[in-house]
């Protein structure tokens, strides 16, 4: 199954040169000086504590919040607002509750005025790969937590994006589902071969899921902006086993840098 | 936290993975059917038992009716009983209101004409009200300016009683049909404008996100976003208007009109005749009933099996 973009030009680099972000109101930026080169179909985590900014660089790099400083850059060109080449996958979910699990997915392709036919192909695809077939005429709450995300999951998908942005998209549900979620993303990204940028507060999740691993420090609740300590890349392969001492050795790493020493910018 | 997980060839992990990974839905799926199916048939049992449940008490009622008006009990209030028709009588009379052929009088097999007017005014003042009602509150639940514009004013008009209307209707419109129909508008408005407010002020901005980042453009996430997700207020709005467009139109209707069940039952005041009155109070309540319901149905029949729980 290719699941490639149809356009060729968004190759699903991100660029992030310098990005900040001061609320209107705030004494402090939330995040400052966020610079990053995500490579096409690269798999890259955010984690930090909460407050340091991980969820505002996402919804920049999203559309869903103007940049106060520096440049978001997707496929190479700066972002301006949100749009389907971007698929956002939220920790709620963020289904349209009025549509069918099919319906739902459907919605993008159809926004983009795609044939009939495409738009099923597409759907079927999309229901097939997150194992959905079976409750396609089902309405979201009549769904489990990790159900309904595989639904968000397959929506975005059926959209081909160029990028996958992911806010803690497994935050709210069980450990087992997620252990299996985690999973099927790491397949999924496979072959998908989208770019993902995902943010999460554990660290186990972000070792186990990413190619590379940004590490942001700082928040108000420091006295200082949100910014990034450290890239941490993780040469595990494709084969991880979190019970391996080198998979802990890494989480230890970045634990500390997580923790260690908040108040200083780097 | 992850649950470790012993990996053998990610790869392969990922086809064998697709067996298991489609496993749960379907479970689930099942386990679903089972359990909408057993509700299901549990209700059905209680639905029984709860007829059985319900029964008595208005037969209670009938006859502790009966014996009151028999034996002329005075009730708190002063309710005088003897004053009141017995079941059996106001059961005769509305037979006779619907279908004549028994006390053939004026009022003999008239219940349709007036229910026909009555439906009408009905129609036309809800009909009124959710045609400017319904538009006005999408746009103060999506302006703020206009909201901030209007609400004020809305809100020092709203707490007037429409019944507190109705002598100045009568002056500045005058008798008829008019008044009762703005009457009706009147009471049909607010609840159908402060439910679409609401309706739509309190659509999820995740929603919005999330049909923005699937390319939906802003011009179109009023009616792909915002209008879906408020239907389930709007249709409870239109419900409690229709409930009160009945509620007010017996008081629209008490003066400068003949046919109508407030008309006929101003009517039947008039002649002292109680046994009329009972049976244009049980038409009104049928009637607003019936209404609910076949609101209910047709929004059904517009949103199929949509879930319009907010």
């Amino acid at each position: 199954m290719s699941m490639t973009p149809l356009d060729t030009a968004a190759d699903g680099t991100v660029v992030l040169t310098h990005l900040g972000k001061h609320f209107p109101g705030a004494p402090l930026p939330a995040v400052t000086d966020v610079s990053l080169n995500i490579g096409s179909g690269e798999f890259v985590c955010i984690v930090g504590a909460s407050g340091c900014g991980k969820s505002t660089v996402l919804r920049m790099v999203a559309g869903f919040e103007q940049a106060t400083d520096g440049a978001a850059q997707v496929s190479g060109r700066d972002v301006s607002g949100p749009g389907p080449d971007r698929g956002v996958v939220f920790q709620d979910y963020g289904l349209f509750p009025w549509l069918t699990v099919t319906e739902n997915i459907a919605y993008g392709p159809r926004q983009a005025r795609l044939a009939k036919a495409d738009v099923q192909d597409r759907t079927s695809r999309a229901l097939e790969s997150v194992g959905l077939t079976r409750v396609a005429r089902s309405f979201p709450h009549q769904l489990s937590g990790g159900m309904q995300q595989r639904v968000a999951i397959a929506r975005v998908l059926a959209n081909r994006p160029a990028v996958m942005l992911m806010d803690e998209p497994f935050g709210a549900l069980d450990a087992l589902t997620r252990s299996g979620m985690q999973q099927e993303l790491r397949r999924t990204h496979h072959e998908a071969g989208v770019t993902i940028l995902f943010v999460t507060h554990s660290i186990e999740e972000a070792v186990f899921l990413a190619d590379r691993v940004v590490v942001m420090a700082g928040g108000s609740s420091h006295g200082n902006s949100g910014h990034v300590r450290e890239v941490v890349p993780i040469t595990l392969g494709q084969d991880r086993d979190p019970a391996s001492g080198e998979f802990n050795e890494i989480k230890r790493y970045i634990n500390g840098l997580v923790h260690a020493g908040n108040a200083v910018p780097v | 936290m992850t649950t470790p997980v012993p990996t053998t060839s990610a790869r392969t992990a990922g086809d064998v993975a697709s067996a298991p990974a489609t496993a749960p839905p379907s479970g689930g799926a099942s386990t679903r059917g089972a359990a909408s199916r057993q509700p299901s048939t549990a209700s059905r049992s209680g639905k029984g038992r709860a007829w059985l449940l319900a029964i008595p008490v208005p037969i209670a009622i009938l006859i502790l009716w009966t014996l009151g008006v028999q034996g002329e009990w005075i009730l708190p209030f002063g309710i005088k009983m003897a004053f009141l028709p017995t079941p059996m009588d106001v059961g005769a009379r509305l037979w006779d209101f619907a279908f004549g052929g028994i006390m053939n009088d004026a009022f003999s097999g008239t219940l349709w004409a007036h229910l026909w007017a009555s439906t009408l005014r009905v129609l036309q003042g809800f009909g009124l009200a959710t045609a400017l009602a319904v538009p006005l509150g999408v746009v103060m639940g999506r302006s703020k300016t206009v909201f901030r514009m209007l609400e004020p004013t809305i809100n020092l008009i709203r707490p007037i009683p429409v019944t507190a209307w109705a002598p100045l209707t009568l002056l500045i419109i005058g008798f008829g049909d008019r008044s009762t129909v703005f009457l009706v508008f009147l009471a049909a408005f607010f609840p159908l404008l402060l439910n679409t407010i609401t309706g739509v002020q309190q659509v999820p901005e995740r929603l919005l996100e999330a049909s923005s980042m699937l390319g939906t453009p802003a011009s179109q996430a009023l009616y792909k976003v915002v209008l879906p997700a408020a239907i389930p207020s709007i249709v409870s709005g239109m419900r409690v208007a229709l409930g009160l467009a009945w509620v007010i139109l017996v008081v629209g209707e008490t003066v400068g009109i003949t046919t109508g069940l407030g008309a006929a039952i101003t009517q039947a005041q008039e002649q002292s005749r109680t046994d009329l009155i009972i049976a244009g109070m049980i038409v009104i309540g049928l009637a607003g009933f019936a209404a609910d319901r076949l609101l209910t149905l047709a929004v059904r029949l517009v949103v199929g099996r949509r879930p319009l729980a907010t």
